[in-house]
């Protein structure tokens, strides 16, 4: 008997996820708020008519990096209350699919959550309109968001198994994710300049492109070891 | 580039950064010290827990009857 | 059990450790040149660069030593990774201090978020400081010690990109506070280095075998006292981060 493909069961995974979020509600809706709360929050504490450059592009990356913590620690808390990872370990699959699945759902909602959060962004706390820059934009975000998406389903991977998982998931992937928000925040801060995007500097995407890379490999490689035998 | 401070302004900093790491040094042999201590101890403990099941054997043999 | 001899070279290795050091504190007195631009104060640099790329050595080391356990399942790797970590941390502490100082004594404020090196290092010690807690709160001692050799390893790897990223955050506006003079190295003040650099790299082996004996002696005792008192005496392994062998 051959095993199911491990594309199938990608699929099936990341499926059965996305089913329980528009059942649910509980992760996109909670990032939404969080996110445009918190960009209202800046407009009024840095009673700054609008952000440009640099400024602007922190604001929003430190806060794109709490709404993303939001949801590493609710990505495994099914699975461990409900039994789904003794479920899943019987099957007969390749396990790092579970990693896959569950990466490829949180960069899902990170993009959802950007085509709400950057046109609130635009508005609250910007003058000039993104228009111009939008590819170059689009092209950082999908990278930041793998990044964050590798990194975060690792450590929400390895937390939900300990006793603090809420206090452990932002101590450690804060850290671990510093050099996204660098990369990105250095990155996306000449589109978001007063006087018109600037072009992104070359050095920023291939950050990224490596983070992702090195990390990608490294918890592709190393997920197996968090489930239990 | 900020100006080089004087001799005498400087000396005490640099004092200040090599005592830190001597201090860690030394923090480090006190611990190790009291780990020690408490390991030669334990051992005490334990030869003595060895003598008296050794004395323990001695004795229960010699009860057999003749 | 563990039949690695941990205490193996540890007398030739501190013997060494203080020869390097000594001399090397030695030569940075009374050897190496003052410095044209930051004068006396350079000199922490001997003591400060040394300890800081020694702890980031070490915790890439803790990083191999858990790719090792996962690896190979010997229980004996994640005590060398967990030590490994340990004094990194303990020498990461003492760069960041010196660092302190060393900008307090150059800039007049004891933190510059400027420095790159420094900010990065900081990072490191954070994502480091965790190392402990998480070990602790993971009660069952297998999967603690699979967990954390993960945590090592995405640790290690962690170092030389999160040091790229804010080298490269790092504007040109700024000069770097903390570098050594405007141009090259003269020779006497690389040899200088150098050596502090060995010195501190050989304490560093030093200190993770003398803290490896004590932990395996420590084993050895308590299965010792379990032959020996047999059930009466037998006391329960309090919960810790540390592995047990």
């Amino acid at each position: 008997m051959s095993a199911t493909p491990t594309r199938a069961v990608i699929a099936a995974l990341i499926r059965k996820d996305l089913r329980r979020e528009l059942r649910t509600q509980e992760s996109l809706p909670a990032m939404a708020l969080f996110s445009v709360t918190t960009f209202v929050l800046f407009h009024f504490g840095l009673d700054a008519r609008s952000l440009e450059g640099d400024l602007a592009a922190g604001v929003f990356w430190v806060t794109m990096l709490f709404a993303a913590v939001l949801a590493i620690n609710r990505q495994f808390v099914a699975e461990r209350e409900e039994g789904g990872f003794d479920g899943f370990l019987l099957a007969p699959v390749d396990r790092t699919a579970l990693f896959v699945a569950k990466a490829a759902v949180l960069f899902g909602f990170l993009v959802a959550l950007q085509v709400v959060a950057v046109p609130a962004f635009a508005i609250l706390l910007l003058e000039p309109s993104p228009g111009p820059g939008l590819p170059e934009l689009a092209g950082m975000l999908l990278l930041a968001d793998a990044g964050i998406a590798v990194v975060g389903t690792l450590v929400g991977a390895l937390a939900v198994q300990t006793r603090a998982r809420e206090v452990i998931v932002p101590l450690l992937a804060l850290p671990l994710m510093i050099p996204v928000v660098i990369a990105a925040a250095r990155g996306t801060a000449p589109l978001w300049l007063e006087a018109g995007a600037a072009a992104v500097e070359g050095r920023w995407p291939l950050i990224l492109g490596l983070y992702d890379l090195v990390f990608g490999l490294l918890a592709y490689a190393v997920f197996d070891y968090l489930l239990d035998e | 580039m900020s100006p080089a401070l004087p001799l005498d302004d400087a000396g005490p900093y640099v004092a200040a950064a090599y005592l830190v790491f001597l201090a860690l040094v030394v923090i480090y042999v006190a611990i190790m010290a009291a780990k020690l201590s408490r390991i030669s101890r334990e051992i005490n403990e334990l030869a003595e827990l060895a003598a008296r099941r050794d004395e323990q054997r001695e004795a229960d043999r010699e009860t057999v009857p003749r | 059990m563990t039949h690695a001899k941990f205490s193996r070279g540890l007398v030739p290795l501190s013997v060494l450790s203080v020869v390097l050091l000594v001399g090397g504190f030695a030569m940075v007195f009374f050897y190496a040149p003052n410095e044209a631009d930051q004068g006396f104060v350079q000199k922490i640099f001997y003591l400060h660069v040394p300890l800081a790329i020694v702890a980031l050595c070490g915790f890439v080391a803790g990083g191999i030593y858990g790719i090792r356990f996962l690896r190979k399942g010997d229980r004996t790797d994640d005590l060398r990774s967990y030590v490994a970590i340990h004094i990194s941390l303990i020498l990461a502490i003492g760069a960041l201090i010196t660092g302190s100082i060393w900008a307090k004594a150059s800039w007049g404020s004891w933190w510059v978020w400027d420095e790159p090196t420094l900010v990065s290092f900081l990072i490191v010690f954070l994502l480091y400081a965790c190392y402990q807690p998480l070990r602790f709160s993971i009660e069952d001692p297998e999967r603690q010690a699979r967990y954390a050799a993960v945590f090592a390893i995405v640790g290690g790897a962690f170092v030389p990109l999160n040091f790229m990223a804010v080298r490269a955050a790092d504007s040109l506006i700024h000069p770097r506070v903390l570098g050594t003079t405007g141009g090259a190295m003269p020779g006497s003040m690389r040899l200088t280095f150098l050596v502090c650099l060995a010195g501190m790299a050989a304490l560093f082996i030093t200190l993770n075998k003398y803290e490896l004996t004590s932990k395996q002696a420590t084993f050895a005792l308590r299965s010792l006292r379990r032959r020996l008192a047999g059930d009466d005496d037998w006391v329960p392994v309090r919960r810790s981060a540390a592995p047990q062998l």
